[in-house]
C-alpha cells in the first residue's frame, strides 16, 4: 500500500519482545507468499503463538481473531519494546497485513520487521516516545492523522504524539522499496 | 578523513564512497546473495513479480541457494518449496545450487556458505535468513534481510542500508576449558538484553576472541542478533585467512578490512573470560541469563545439539568429550549442521571412537543435517518439541514455541552444557566433568 491521509479502526494490544515466531509459527512458513490464495493463509495463522495471557492486553486471552478466520477485526496494533524481533521472515509482516492490520505502533522495532514492514509496503511502523502498550486497550477505537502523526484514541478521547516517521517515508509514500527506487533511479528493468 | 570501524569500512566501499557515518542511508553493492527453501519461494516471486517471468539474476556467481530448514519431512508443501528452487537455479542455470537428494546437499546454509567458499573478508553478504550474520566471523559485512530486499538484490545487486553505529566487546585471557563462544555470547545478551543491540554492529576483539576457532567464532557472531544487532563481526587474522583460503577454490581476489585506530564505537565493554562462568539462557528469552551453578538440578526432559550455532565439530568435539562411557538420562537429540560434519562424526575420532560411535554408544539419536527442530518445523521434524517439555539446547533462540510446542520451555547452553545435563537428566555445570 502506500500512505493513507488517515487510519481508523480497533486496536489489538501485545507487550514486549513479540517475535516473529510468535505472528507467525515457523509450520506455516511453508506457504509460498508469492501465490496469492497462500498469502490470504498467513492471516488465519497471524499471532497464533502469542502465549494467550499476552494475547490482547491489558485483560489478556482475547483472541486476535476466530480459528477459521483469515482477516482480524482490528485495524492497529499497539506493542512495546522490540517489536518483531527475532527471524528475517517477511511471513511476518505478511502475515499481519493479510489479517487486515494497517499500523504498528511499538516503543521500537526490531530491525529486520522494520524494514520488511516499509520495503515490502506492507505495514505503516510508527514508533512512539510513550509506552503506549500500557495507555491503550484492545478494542479502543483508534484515529490516526499519518502525515501529523497524531494518534487520537475516540474510547478513551486522549491523543498521542507519535514519532514522525522520518527518512522511511519516502519508501512508504512510494509503496515500497521498488517503486522507490524507481522513482530515485536506483532500478532500471 | 574521519578514522571508520571496520563496519564503516566495507558500507564506504561498497558504496563508493570515501568514508560514511553511522545513519547515512546509502546503496551498497552485494558480494553474495545467499537464499533457503523457506524464503527463497517468496523472493523468487517477487523478483519476478518485478523484473518480469523471463529475468535473469544479476549476477550467477553471486547467488547461492542452500536448502536447508524444512527437508527430511513429508510436509507436501514444505517439498514443493525446494521444488521452487531446484526449478529456479535449473532455468537460471545457477551454479551454486546444492539441491536436496544428490551429493552437492549440505544442509543449514550459515555453515554451508563458508565450507563452499562463498565466505570471504571485506565483502557483503545478505541472505534471507536472520542469523546471516554468522558470516561476519569472516570479517565480512553479513546480515539477514526479507524477500522483498532479497528480490530486489537478485535482480540488481544492490541494496540500500543505514550505517550502524558500532559496539565494541573485548575478550580478555585465553578460554578456560569448560567454557566454549556460547557462553561468551550468552553472557553478552544477558548483559545489553535482547534490544541491547538493535540497529547496532557489534564487533568482538581482544586475545580471548582470538584464541578462538573460526567455528567458536562463528557461534559469537550468529548470536548477535538474539541481542537485535544488525551484524557481528570479527577482524581477519591468519586463522581467518587459511580458513578462507583452503576453500576459495575459484580464488576470488578478496580483501581484509580492519577498524582504524580511532574509530568511534558507541559502546565499549570488555570481559575477563577466565572470571566467567557457564551460562544458560532460560524460557522465553536468549537474555533471561541465568548461571549454570545457580539453576543446577532444573529438570529436563530432553537435550538437543544442532544447527547453525551449535551443530558444528567444535560442538560435537566438546559434547563427545562428556557422552564418551556415558549414558544419557533423557531423549538426547544430535543433529550434524552439514553433510560435511555429517561425515567428520563417522571420521573424527575420541580415544579410538568416533564421534557418532560415542553418541550412539551414549544413548542418543543422530538426524540427518539439516535446521531440524531449532525452529520447530512441521509436525514430523527430527527432534521438534510436540508437546509441553523442558529441554536444554544448543541453539540460539528459545521464544515462546520456538522449537515447537508453544509451552515448552527451551533452555540456550553450551554443549558441554547440553551433554552433562544430557548425563544427568537435570541442568549441570560441565565442571563436574571437565577439570
Amino acid at each position: 500500500m502506500t500512505l493513507p491521509a488517515n487510519v481508523s479502526g480497533k486496536a489489538y494490544v501485545l507487550g514486549d519482545n513479540v517475535d516473529t515466531d510468535q505472528i507467525i509459527p515457523a509450520q506455516y512458513l511453508t506457504f509460498n507468499p508469492a501465490i496469492p490464495e497462500e498469502y490470504r493463509q498467513f492471516g488465519k495463522y497471524a499471532l497464533s503463538s502469542v502465549p494467550p495471557a499476552q494475547a490482547g492486553l491489558p485483560k489478556g486471552h482475547i483472541p486476535f481473531h476466530t480459528e477459521d478466520e483469515f482477516v482480524s477485526p482490528y485495524t492497529f496494533i499497539i506493542g512495546g519494546k522490540n517489536f518483531g524481533c527475532g527471524s528475517s521472515r517477511e511471513h511476518a509482516p505478511i502475515a499481519l497485513d493479510a489479517a487486515g492490520i494497517k499500523v504498528v505502533v511499538a516503543e521500537f522495532f526490531a530491525r529486520i520487521f522494520y524494514r520488511n514492514s516499509v520495503n515490502g509496503g506492507y505495514l505503516i511502523p510508527f514508533e512512539c516516545a510513550q509506552r503506549l502498550c500500557e495507555r491503550v486497550c484492545t478494542g479502543d477505537d483508534l484515529e490516526l492523522d499519518v502525515a501529523s502523526a497524531q494518534l487520537h484514541n475516540r474510547t478513551t478521547g486522549e491523543t498521542y504524539a507519535l514519532k514522525p516517521l522520518g527518512e522511511v517515508a519516502p519508501i512508504l509514500e512510494a509503496g515500497g522499496i521498488f517503486p522507490y527506487a524507481e522513482k530515485v533511479g536506483m532500478l532500471n528493468r | 578523513m574521519t578514522p571508520m570501524t571496520l563496519t564503516e569500512k566495507i558500507l564506504a566501499r561498497h558504496s563508493g564512497r570515501e568514508s560514511v557515518q553511522p545513519g547515512d542511508n546509502i546503496w551498497i553493492d552485494v558480494d553474495v546473495l545467499m537464499t533457503h527453501d523457506v524464503c527463497g519461494p517468496g523472493t523468487i516471486g517477487i523478483f519476478k513479480q518485478h523484473f518480469g517471468q523471463n529475468a535473469q539474476v544479476w549476477d550467477k556467481q553471486k547467488v547461492v541457494i542452500i536448502p536447508d530448514h524444512y527437508i527430511f519431512t513429508n510436509d507436501k508443501m514444505a517439498n514443493r518449496n525446494v521444488d521452487v528452487l531446484r526449478h529456479f537455479a535449473a532455468e537460471q542455470d545457477l551454479p551454486y545450487y546444492y539441491d536436496v537428494g544428490s551429493e552437492r546437499y549440505k544442509g543449514v546454509c550459515h555453515i554451508a556458505l563458508p565450507e563452499e567458499g562463498h565466505t570471504r573478508p571485506g565483502e557483503v553478504l545478505f541472505g534471507t535468513d536472520s542469523h546471516t550474520c554468522t558470516a561476519g566471523a569472516f570479517g565480512e559485512f553479513a546480515t539477514g534481510i526479507g524477500n522483498t530486499d532479497a528480490g530486489f538484490v537478485m535482480g540488481t545487486g544492490k541494496l540500500w542500508v543505514k550505517v550502524p553505529p558500532t559496539m565494541r566487546f573485548i575478550f580478555e585471557g585465553e578460554l578456560p576449558p569448560y567454557l566454549m563462544a556460547k557462553d561468551l555470547i550468552l553472557a553478552v545478551i544477558g548483559d545489553i538484553g535482547c534490544d541491547g543491540a538493535t540497529y547496532r554492529a557489534m564487533e568482538f576483539d581482544g586475545p580471548g576472541v582470538y584464541s578462538l576457532n573460526i567455528e567458536e567464532r562463528m557461534t559469537l557472531c550468529n548470536m548477535v542478533i538474539e541481542a537485535g544487532g544488525k551484524n557481528g563481526v570479527i577482524a581477519p587474522d591468519q586463522v581467518t585467512l587459511d580458513y578462507v583460503n583452503a576453500r576459495n577454490a575459484r580464488r576470488v581476489p578478496y580483501t581484509p578490512v580492519f577498524s582504524d585506530s580511532g574509530a568511534r564505537f558507541v559502546f565499549e565493554k570488555s570481559y575477563d573470560v577466565r572470571k566467567l562462568q557457564p551460562v544458560v539462557a532460560q524460557p522465553h528469552s536468549p537474555d533471561n541469563r541465568a548461571y549454570v551453578n545457580d539453576i543446577k538440578g532444573t529438570k529436563l526432559d530432553r537435550a538437543y545439539i544442532g544447527s547453525c550455532t551449535g551443530g558444528k565439530m567444535t560442538d560435537f568435539r566438546a559434547a563427545a568429550q562428556i557422552l564418551q562411557d556415558k549414558t544419557v538420562r533423557i531423549d538426547t537429540f544430535v543433529v550434524p549442521a552439514t553433510s560435511e560434519i555429517a561425515r567428520g562424526l563417522k571420521t573424527e575420532r575420541i580415544n579410538g571412537h568416533t564421534l557418532e560411535e560415542v553418541f550412539l554408544a551414549a544413548g542418543a539419536k543422530i538426524g540427518e543435517p539439516s535446521c531440524a527442530a531449532c525452529l520447530g518445523g512441521p509436525a514430523d521434524t527430527f527432534g521438534r518439541l510436540n508437546a509441553p517439555m523442558s529441554c536444554i539446547s544448543t541453539t540460539n533462540r528459545n521464544f515462546p514455541g520456538r522449537m515447537g510446542h508453544k509451552e515448552a520451555r527451551v533452555y540456550l547452553a553450551s554443549p558441554l552444557t547440553v551433554a552433562a545435563s544430557a548425563v544427568t537428566g537435570c541442568i549441570t555445570d560441565p565442571r563436574e566433568y571437565i577439570a
